[in-house]
C-alpha cells in the first residue's frame, strides 16, 4: 500500500511541479494593467475559475506588457502567470502561434517533444495531459489571450 | 427478551453494505474507490441495476396502453414503484405521487402549474439562503413572468437558517414558501416541520426540496404537513432521470396540467380535451419507465435495511468524519450547524478546492469540489467553492480514514 501511495505522490509531482506551485503562490504580472489596449476575460462558470487578461500592444503589433487578475485553482493561476511571462515581447502572430502550440500540447494533440518551438518553462504545464478533467484549467488563460488579440468581447470558456 | 437484546446489538452495529454496490468494487489509481460524493449522485446497488436490466431485457413495452403481456408487465412494475414510493414517504394516496424526471422538474412543475396562474405583482415567493440553484432559479423565472417578488430568508455563519427572521417573513402576501430539507452544500438539516407549522398558520403553501433528505432520514409527508415534497431517484440509489413530486391531492386536483401530450388525457377532441385523473394529469408522454422501476427497487433496498438504521449509521459516521477532519492542521470546516446530515464541506489552507479534488482522486477518494450549485451559499462565506465529502449508507470508518490520509497528503504536496 505504501508503494502505491508513493507512486501516486510521484505522479502528483508531475502535475504539481515546483514551478507550477511557485507561480500559483506568487503569480507574476498579477494585477490590472493601466493603459491596456487589448483585454479579455476567461470564465469557467461550472468550476468557478475567472481571470481578466490585459495586453498592451504597440502600433507595430508587439505585446509590450501583459498582466492578469482573477482567481482559480493552482493550475489555472500558474498557467496565466506563465503565459504573461512568456508572451511579453512577442508580436501578435507569434503569440497566436504560441497559443496554438501550447493548447495543442496540453490537449494531447501534439507531443511536446515534437513541438516546433521550445516551450521553455511552459513545459511545466504538460503534466495536465494526464488529467483530462484539468486541461480546461490550464488552457483558460490561453483562450483569453487569443480572444484579447482577436478583440473578441465574449469571455473565453474552456469547459 | 433475549431476542430483543440481540436486535438492539444488531441495530447498533455499523452497516456494512459496500459489497451490495458494484461501483464500489472499482479500484481508482490502484486503490479501492472511496466514494464520498453521494450528495451529487449516489451509487446503485446490484438490486437496482438488475431490476432495470430485467425490464430492459424481458419486460420492455409502453405503459398504460396495449393489452399484450409485456405492456401489462411494464405497467405492473411501473405502477408498483408508485405504490412503494407512496408508502416510503407515507403519502395518503397513490394519486399524490407524481413521477417526474427529478427534483428540478418537480419544483418547476409547482412554480408553473400551481403558482403561475394565481400570482402577480405584489405577491411574494419566499425561499432561503441555503437553497440549491434548482430551488432558486424556477422561482426567479416565475417572478420574471408574473411580476411577483422573490424573498430570501437569511442564514447565520454556521449555515443555519435564522428562524426568527424566516418566521417574520411569513406574511399575508407570501403565496408559497420553498425550503430545502437538508442543505446539499453544508448538510444543515432545517426544522421543516416547525417551519411548515408557522407557514400553515398563515395559510401559506409550502414546498420542501427533499433531494438531500430522502436518502438519509425517514420522511412522513403527512406528519410534516407540507403541501409539496420534491425528490430525486438518483440521490437515493436509483437511476438518474427519475423523481417524485408529492402533492396534496386537493391541491393537485385544482392545478392545471404541466405539459400536454399522451397519457395525461381522458378524451381529446379539437374543440375540447378532458384531462386524465391524478396523478396521470401531470405525466404527459411516455415516462422514464426503466428509471421508475429502478427507483422502486431502490425503495425496496432502503426499506429492507431500515431507514432509521441508515440514519443512525450516518449520524455516527458524520460525527466521526467531522471530528477527524477537524484534527487536520490548516482545515476550515464550512457548515457547522447543530443538526446536520451526510455532508461536510471544508477548505484546507489556501489550497483551491479543485486542486484538493485532483489530489484526492489520485488516491482513489472521490469528493465534490466547487460551488455545489449553491453559489449564494459560497458567496456568503466568501469562497469560490469548497471541498465536500458526503456520506451515504454504504460508507464506513475506513472511508473516512482514507479521506483524512488523502487530505494529509495534499498538505504535503502543497507544503
Amino acid at each position: 500500500m505504501n508503494n502505491v501511495a508513493d507512486i501516486n505522490a510521484d505522479d502528483l509531482r508531475d502535475l504539481y511541479r515546483e514551478l507550477i506551485l511557485d507561480h500559483a503562490r506568487k503569480p507574476r504580472h498579477f494585477g490590472k494593467l493601466d493603459g491596456a489596449t487589448h483585454t479579455a476575460q476567461g470564465i469557467n462558470p461550472l468550476c468557478g475559475d475567472k481571470l481578466h487578461l490585459y495586453l498592451q500592444i504597440d502600433d507595430a503589433g508587439k505585446i509590450c506588457d501583459a498582466k492578469f487578475e482573477g482567481s482559480g485553482c493552482a493550475i489555472s493561476v500558474a498557467s496565466a502567470s506563465l503565459l504573461t511571462d512568456s508572451i511579453i515581447g512577442l508580436g501578435k502572430s507569434d503569440a497566436l502561434h504560441r497559443f496554438e502550440e501550447v493548447t495543442s500540447c496540453l490537449t494531447g494533440d501534439v507531443d511536446p517533444a515534437n513541438a516546433e518551438v521550445d516551450l521553455g518553462k511552459l513545459q511545466a504545464l504538460e503534466g495536465v495531459r494526464d488529467y483530462p478533467a484539468r486541461v480546461k484549467c490550464a488552457t483558460l488563460a490561453w483562450h483569453a489571450l487569443r480572444n484579447a488579440i482577436d478583440e473578441q468581447t465574449k469571455p473565453a470558456r474552456t469547459e | 427478551m433475549a431476542q430483543a437484546q440481540h436486535d438492539d446489538r444488531k441495530n447498533l452495529a455499523p452497516l456494512e453494505l459496500r459489497s451490495d454496490f458494484p461501483a464500489l468494487q472499482e479500484t481508482i489509481n490502484g486503490q479501492p474507490l472511496v466514494y464520498l460524493d453521494s450528495a451529487a449522485s449516489a451509487q446503485q446497488p446490484a438490486r437496482v441495476i438488475d431490476a432495470v436490466a430485467q425490464y430492459q431485457r424481458k419486460d420492455h413495452a409502453n405503459v398504460h396502453r396495449g393489452v399484450h403481456t409485456l405492456s401489462h408487465r411494464a405497467t405492473e412494475a411501473y405502477e408498483g414503484a408508485r405504490d412503494k414510493l407512496q408508502s416510503f414517504i407515507n403519502a395518503a394516496s397513490r394519486s399524490e405521487i407524481v413521477l417526474t424526471s427529478g427534483t428540478t422538474e418537480s419544483i418547476n412543475l409547482v412554480a408553473q402549474s400551481f403558482c403561475r396562474p394565481k400570482i402577480g405583482p405584489g405577491d411574494k415567493i419566499l425561499i432561503t439562503h441555503l437553497e440549491h440553484h434548482s430551488n432558486i432559479v424556477p422561482w426567479q423565472l416565475l417572478c420574471e413572468q408574473t411580476g411577483a417578488e422573490l424573498l430570501v430568508a437569511p442564514m447565520d455563519d454556521r449555515g443555519q437558517l435564522n428562524l426568527d427572521a424566516l418566521r417574520a417573513m411569513l406574511t399575508d402576501d407570501v403565496v408559497l414558501l420553498a425550503v430545502g430539507h437538508v442543505s446539499n452544500a453544508l448538510g444543515t438539516v432545517n426544522p421543516v416541520k416547525e417551519i411548515i407549522s408557522w407557514a400553515k398558520a398563515q395559510d401559506i403553501t409550502v414546498l420542501v426540496d427533499g433531494a438531500q433528505g430522502v436518502p438519509h432520514m425517514a420522511i412522513d409527508v403527512q406528519d410534516l404537513g407540507c403541501d409539496f415534497y420534491a425528490f430525486s431517484g438518483h440521490k437515493m440509489f436509483g437511476p438518474t432521470g427519475s423523481g417524485v413530486l408529492y402533492g396534496k391531492e386537493s391541491i393537485l386536483e385544482a392545478m392545471p396540467p404541466w405539459q400536454g401530450g399522451g397519457d395525461m388525457i381522458l378524451e381529446v377532441r379539437f374543440d375540447t380535451t378532458t384531462y386524465n385523473e391524478l396523478p396521470y394529469k401531470f405525466e404527459a408522454g411516455t415516462p422514464n419507465i426503466s428509471g421508475v422501476i429502478g427507483l422502486g427497487a431502490a425503495v425496496d433496498y432502503i426499506t429492507n435495511i431500515g431507514i432509521d438504521k441508515v440514519a443512525r449509521h450516518e449520524h455516527d459516521l458524520l460525527a466521526y468524519m467531522t471530528s477527524k477532519l477537524a484534527e487536520i492542521d490548516g482545515i476550515r470546516l464550512i457548515g457547522t450547524a447543530e443538526h446536520k446530515a451526510s455532508v461536510q464541506s471544508f477548505m484546507l489552507d489556501d489550497i483551491h478546492p479543485h486542486d484538493l479534488g485532483t489530489i484526492l482522486d489520485h488516491q482513489g477518494v472521490a469528493i465534490r469540489t466547487g460551488h455545489h450549485c449553491a453559489m449564494p451559499v459560497m458567496e456568503f462565506f466568501g469562497l469560490p467553492g469548497t471541498a465536500r465529502a458526503s456520506l451515504a449508507l454504504y460508507n464506513n470508518r475506513d472511508d473516512v480514514d482514507r479521506l483524512v490520509a488523502a487530505v494529509e497528503k495534499a498538505r504535503q504536496v502543497f507544503a
